[in-house]
């Protein structure tokens, strides 16, 4: 099955979310890479990362680009290799051009894998329905399907290797363009929907005053920091750090939640975390039925503790 | 101005998820609401334009009779008309493709939907209407102004914010932060009974993909309590047993 994968660029480097789906795509042709061809947009470093997931052939596309010039020249790329599938990360580039190729190309689009596809009479794949509540099993219908890969499902698979990049160009598109980025979050800091691990605080933090606790332990342990929605609401956080149904959903290997009782809407947000630690006060909250490990108790005693377990922890490591 | 909001019924987010056979939703006992994307932030900045500026908002949506009192739940809240596309609830290519071809036919300014439904969490079916009308698209827009017949969007994204702008028409996706929920009240209420909701043939879109079956994630093996003066042993678990540090 000819497969095109679509590779974010940033800063000249394939995006994490982007390695995934090419390590997706590969996995999917049992690590036959000459069946798959990656793309990546604007300017990079040496092959932007590729070879090392197994990418054998890449096509790096130069100029400015969105959604609609990434299209087109998707489309003739599409066309010219006659591909079959296009794997690209569910992620905001992903979510933009996935649909407008499957529409382009008649294309059967199956959003958000969260499992690996089984190729045959079209593509099966698993994908999470319900805010992760549930899964569901969805087919293909038509020859040519678009494939997009919920980040920090399958991970990054470096199985080492060359990849021959070839440049090419296309026309560009100023319907709507990138005018400005502005890096006001904490560039040092670890960003939350790719992180493997997670330190995330709510009420029972008592104040932002409070914080320092979650962002040593955070730096403890190279984590990203997040919160539940009331704290967001109220501006204890800024809402970019807001988990949950109607803020980000996000898929650590480990979700270490302190003073957040679990409600319904946070877990819709958080379920789909390998290890869930929960810390509260109350042995009731429901979170303790969603997690792996639990302590209950007051998070400002807790906490010191785990964070002088876990310096000892990297000193030894 | 004139505006068209796409709406979804899911069910509210603390309904019970269960299915009566594979490939069924359980209903039974559950309440439906309008997708929180669509209404806390799509359709309350559509209102919020219309109020600054002028204009109609339109809320639509694809699916049965069923559908028509979370319809009449964003008249209450403040849309001028409602449309109901009768067609069945199908995937997010034949909703695109009916929400299309409404679209087409009634010529919009601005299309905005909400990011995502919390039911199917696809977020495809903005962007395939944008294909298929061959408009711009922003998806998981977190502020939306309009200057100088542009559109200037925010998005943001985990090391900060990027800001576009677009032409219009154009279609957006909104997610969290481009407006805040409003509760209808009991004139809104009063007068979404005679607001007009339209009823729309369907243009007979067909499914492009197939759930073959629904199942319930495998359920957590229990939780592991730690006594809270043995905090620091969490680390060495995390480490030995669960192998996530």
């Amino acid at each position: 099955m000819k497969t095109l994968v679509f590779v974010e660029n940033h800063n000249g480097k394939a995006t994490k979310a982007g390695l995934e789906a090419a390590s997706y795509a590969i996995a999917m042709h049992a690590g036959n890479a000459a069946e798959i061809t990656a793309v990546i947009f604007g300017e990079i470093q040496g092959d932007a990362g590729l070879g090392e997931v197994g990418v054998s052939n890449a096509i790096n596309i130069t100029g400015q680009h969105n959604s609609q010039s990434i299209t087109d020249k998707i489309q003739s790329l599409v066309d010219q290799h006659n591909i079959q599938l296009l794997v690209c990360s569910h992620d905001n580039a992903g979510k933009e051009i996935a649909p407008r190729i499957a529409i382009r190309s008649g294309a059967s689009l199956i959003s958000g894998a969260t499992q690996m596809a089984s190729v045959g009479n079209g593509v099966v794949v698993k994908r999470n329905v319900f805010s992760g509540k549930a899964i569901a099993e969805v087919a293909s219908k038509n020859n040519k399907v678009v494939l997009t890969v919920l980040p920090n499902s399958f991970g990054v698979k470096k199985t080492g290797g060359s990849c021959a990049m070839s440049a090419d160009s296309a026309a560009g598109n100023d319907q709507v363009k990138l005018v400005e980025v502005k890096g006001n979050h904490d560039d040092a800091g670890i960003p939350l929907p790719e992180a493997d691990i997670v330190v995330s605080g709510g009420r029972g933090m008592k104040g932002p005053e409070h914080w320092s606790p979650i962002e040593e332990l955070a730096k403890e342990l190279g984590a990203a920091t997040a919160c539940s929605r009331p704290v967001s609401d109220i501006g204890w956080r800024p809402h970019h750090e807001h988990v949950g149904q109607t803020g980000i959903a996000i898929r650590p290997n480990l979700y270490i939640a302190v003073g957040i009782s679990g409600a319904i809407q946070h877990l819709a947000g958080v379920n789909g975390s390998k290890v869930i630690v929960v810390i509260n006060k109350d042995a009731e909250a429901p979170f303790f039925k969603a997690a792996d490990y639990g302590i209950v108790g007051d998070a400002f005693e807790v906490l010191p503790q785990i964070i002088a377990a876990a310096k000892t922890f990297n000193a030894n490591k | 101005m004139k505006i068209l909001v796409c709406i979804s019924k899911v069910p509210d987010t603390t309904a019970k998820i269960a299915f009566s056979n594979p490939t069924t939703y359980d209903e039974n006992g559950v309440t439906f609401i309008i997708n929180p994307y669509d209404e806390w932030y799509a359709l309350v900045r559509a209102l919020e334009l219309k109020e600054t500026l002028g204009g109609t908002v339109v809320a639509a949506s694809e699916g049965g009779a069923d559908y028509e009192p979370i319809i009449r739940k964003a008249l209450a809240i403040g849309a001028d008309e409602g449309v109901r596309i009768d067609a069945p609830e199908s995937d997010a290519f034949a909703v695109a493709t009916e929400l299309a071809q409404y679209a087409k036919d009634n010529a919009f300014d601005l299309i905005l939907c909400g990011k995502e439904t919390i039911q199917y969490n696809g977020g495809v079916v903005p962007g395939m209407m944008a294909e298929m009308l061959g408009l711009p698209y922003v998806f998981g827009a977190s502020k939306l102004e309009l200057k100088d017949n542009k559109v200037v969007l925010e998005r943001e994204i985990a090391t900060g914010i990027e800001v576009f702008e677009s032409s219009l028409p154009m279609v957006v996706s909104a997610a969290k932060g481009m407006a805040e929920q409003r509760i209808p009240n009991m004139r809104g209420i009063m007068a979404a009974r005679t607001k007009p909701l339209a009823v729309v043939p369907s243009c007979g879109a067909a499914a492009a993909t197939a759930v073959q079956q629904f199942e319930m994630p495998p359920a957590k093996s229990g939780c592991k309590m730690i006594p809270a003066d043995q905090a620091g042993s969490l680390i060495q678990l995390l480490h030995e047993e669960a192998k996530v540090i």
